[in-house]
């Protein structure tokens, strides 16, 4: 109990924020719109919002396995737009099946992320320049391959494009909502006998109910929202998966665990002999894939790729959200929640401000300055303890 | 008693510089031997060539009596040496239990077993007497005693039979220094043989069963601490008089 109590004032007093301002960011702005338009918090409007998200979140995702480290991967948008038009001109001109296509693209990502990290780990080049480097040349791959006309267009009832327009049947949400629930409580169960079982302190039975009934809650809210308009959009399952599944993967394998360890001392790493150019490589192979999925998904919202694909905001939104989300640009700190919260942050402001009509100019002002104040969090959080908050 | 440890006649050169000029060193299981020495004194160099960071030009150096070769940090862990640098090498951003198993985790497949680690951690904390109130927080936010505590219980995790400890005491206090010679005397214990490398004479002679004295690259005397005075150990040190 002690110790739980313990942990709960480290979590307050600066140095283990984790996603509590991030949440509080979330629910200010939640606030400030809603009060402000009533449509904001609609069902159609927030339909809408997940719908925006998908696709930059997921390319945020990759950006995070890359900022684990304290590197950077400046080039994921341009990855995830080449990505998308190698995918189409397959699919479109070669009439190659759609999951090979978008299989392709993956592997295209992924081969991309080899050599970033190639040049990164064997060369010594910093991840910034061998990144931007790929921001500029991938860029440039995807307008030649684009060729003269500029935008291919996928076809509107064809399976990629389809993929941003499915929704799940009311019954089906429900019913996904109650196994999500049960899985979890099962899970935090079946921890709680087995550390009772190694004779491990477990914690009181009060906060893991709690936890349970909150999610329980929360998917509740989310479902009966989206069920109100169009439904739970087939894209926001996927995006949200990616997040839960990654999380599991980096939090509870080997080389998850070794990604955390590289960048929180990557000397140590070596030191206890863990392959840190092995590790570095697989994070960008993983960003380099992830952001190609991310294309995916952007083309399939579109339904069609052109010289705009990856580009304009999509990288600096992925970014951001990831470090606004709590991930620490410094490395060894973060989860993958922070691409969901991160990401939901900066599209409410974009949807808010556009309700509200709101001049663009006021909207990057706005998100510059929430991006501003997660990156003073997490500095402070890195010097430690800051004076007068402990 | 034989020697786990025997090192005789090392020489290690860096260009003309000879930084160990033949050196002889002898470590027995349930003994901790402090080396002491000024700055350029070789003991760090020493302790390269043992725990396998560096290869000595001549010499040899055997354990259990047989000869062999420690070519880099692995062969020197696989044989049983374990050191603990000065600058401990652990992830901050990492839990005590993550720390421990560092590089060396358990698993089923690529699964990590987490709770099976917690508990041989516990397990292995509470046998050293190390109490850290909640080894599940990241080790940035631990003192340095808990720190110094946690490197070496690392140490431990591959059953070594020889500890080498970098000056484990050099960053603390007066309580958490007490805690960490307290630790090394349960190394002893256990039968381990202990190498410790210190600047402090009072936590040397408060500590160890032998002091090996280095000065210039070449032994400079070795006491019984509980024979030696600290005037002694010193005029080794500095090579004013008595065994040099």
């Amino acid at each position: 109990m002690k110790a739980y109590a313990a942990a709960a004032r480290e979590r307050l007093t600066g140095r283990e924020l984790g996603a509590l301002p991030v949440t509080a960011a979330l629910a200010v702005i939640m606030i400030v719109f809603s009060s402000l338009n009533s449509h904001f918090l609609s069902s159609e409007n927030l339909t809408n919002l997940a719908l925006q998200m998908a696709a930059t979140g997921t390319i945020s995702l990759g950006v995070i396995m890359v900022l684990l480290l304290g590197e950077i991967d400046l080039s994921v948008g341009s990855v995830s737009g080449l990505c998308a038009v190698v995918m189409t001109i397959q699919t479109v001109r070669h009439g190659l099946h759609p999951l090979l296509a978008v299989l392709l693209a993956l592997a295209a990502g992924a081969a991309i992320g080899l050599l970033h990290g190639l040049m990164f780990t064997r060369i010594g080049m910093p991840s910034f320049v061998v990144t931007l480097s790929g921001l500029i040349g991938w860029q440039g791959l995807l307008i030649y391959l684009l060729g003269k006309g500029g935008t291919i267009n996928l076809p509107f009832d064809g399976s990629i494009a389809k993929l941003s327009d499915t929704w799940l049947p009311d019954a089906l949400s429900w019913t996904l909502a109650a196994v999500i629930t049960a899985v979890y409580a099962a899970v935090a169960v079946l921890t709680r006998r087995a550390r009772a079982g190694l004779d491990l302190p477990f914690e009181p039975v009060l906060r893991p109910a709690l936890r349970i009934t909150a999610l329980a809650a929360l998917l509740a809210i989310v479902v009966r929202i989206l069920t109100t308009d169009r439904g739970v959009p087939l894209t926001l399952v996927i995006f949200a998966s990616l997040v839960v599944v990654l999380d599991v993967l980096i939090r509870h394998t080997v080389a998850g665990r070794r990604m955390y360890a590289v960048g929180g001392n990557a000397e140590a790493a070596r030191r206890s002999g863990i392959n840190v150019t092995r590790v570095r490589t697989l994070a960008f192979v993983a960003s380099g894939t992830i952001a190609a999925f991310g294309g995916v998904l952007a083309a399939s919202r579109l339904s069609a790729v052109n010289q705009n694909s990856g580009g304009s905001d999509i990288l600096l939104n992925a970014i951001a959200a990831a470090v606004i989300g709590g991930v620490s640009l410094f490395g060894g700190r973060g989860r993958t929640y922070a691409a969901l919260l991160g990401i939901l942050v900066i599209q409410s402001i974009t949807n808010g401000m556009l309700l509200l009509n709101v001049d663009s100019s006021v909207r990057f002002m706005v998100t510059a300055l929430v991006l501003a104040l997660a990156v003073a969090l997490d500095s402070l959080a890195r010097k430690g303890r800051p004076e007068g908050l402990g | 008693m034989a020697a786990l440890l025997a090192v005789r006649g090392v020489i290690k050169r860096y260009g003309p510089v000879r930084a160990l000029a033949g050196v002889d060193l002898e470590v027995r299981a349930g003994e901790v031997v402090a080396l002491v020495g000024d700055n350029g004194a070789g003991k760090s160099t020493l302790i390269k060539v043992v725990s396998g960071v560096t290869h000595a030009d001549e010499g040899v150096i055997t354990l259990d009596g047989r000869p062999v070769t420690v070519r880099g940090p692995h062969d020197a862990q696989a044989l049983g040496i374990s050191t603990v640098h000065q600058d401990l090498a652990l992830c901050e951003n990492l839990d005590v239990v993550a720390n421990l198993f560092l590089g060396h985790e358990q698993r089923r497949f690529s699964w990590l077993r987490e709770l099976r680690m917690e508990r041989t951690a516990r397990d292995l904390l509470a046998s050293l007497d190390v109490r850290i109130p909640e080894i599940r927080t990241p080790v940035a936010a631990l003192s340095g005693g808990q720190r110094q505590s946690v490197a070496i219980a690392r140490a431990l995790i591959g059953e070594p039979r020889l500890v080498i400890l970098d000056e484990p005491t050099a960053a603390l206090g007066v309580e958490q220094t007490a805690q960490v010679l307290a630790l090394v005397r349960r190394l002893r214990d256990r039968g381990l043989a202990v190498l410790l490398i210190s600047h402090n004479l009072v936590d040397v002679t408060a500590v160890s069963d032998r002091v090996a004295v280095l000065r210039l690259g070449s032994n400079a005397g070795e006491f019984t601490t509980r024979e030696a005075t600290q005037e002694m150990i010193v005029a080794a040190i500095t090579g004013a008089g008595y065994g040099s």
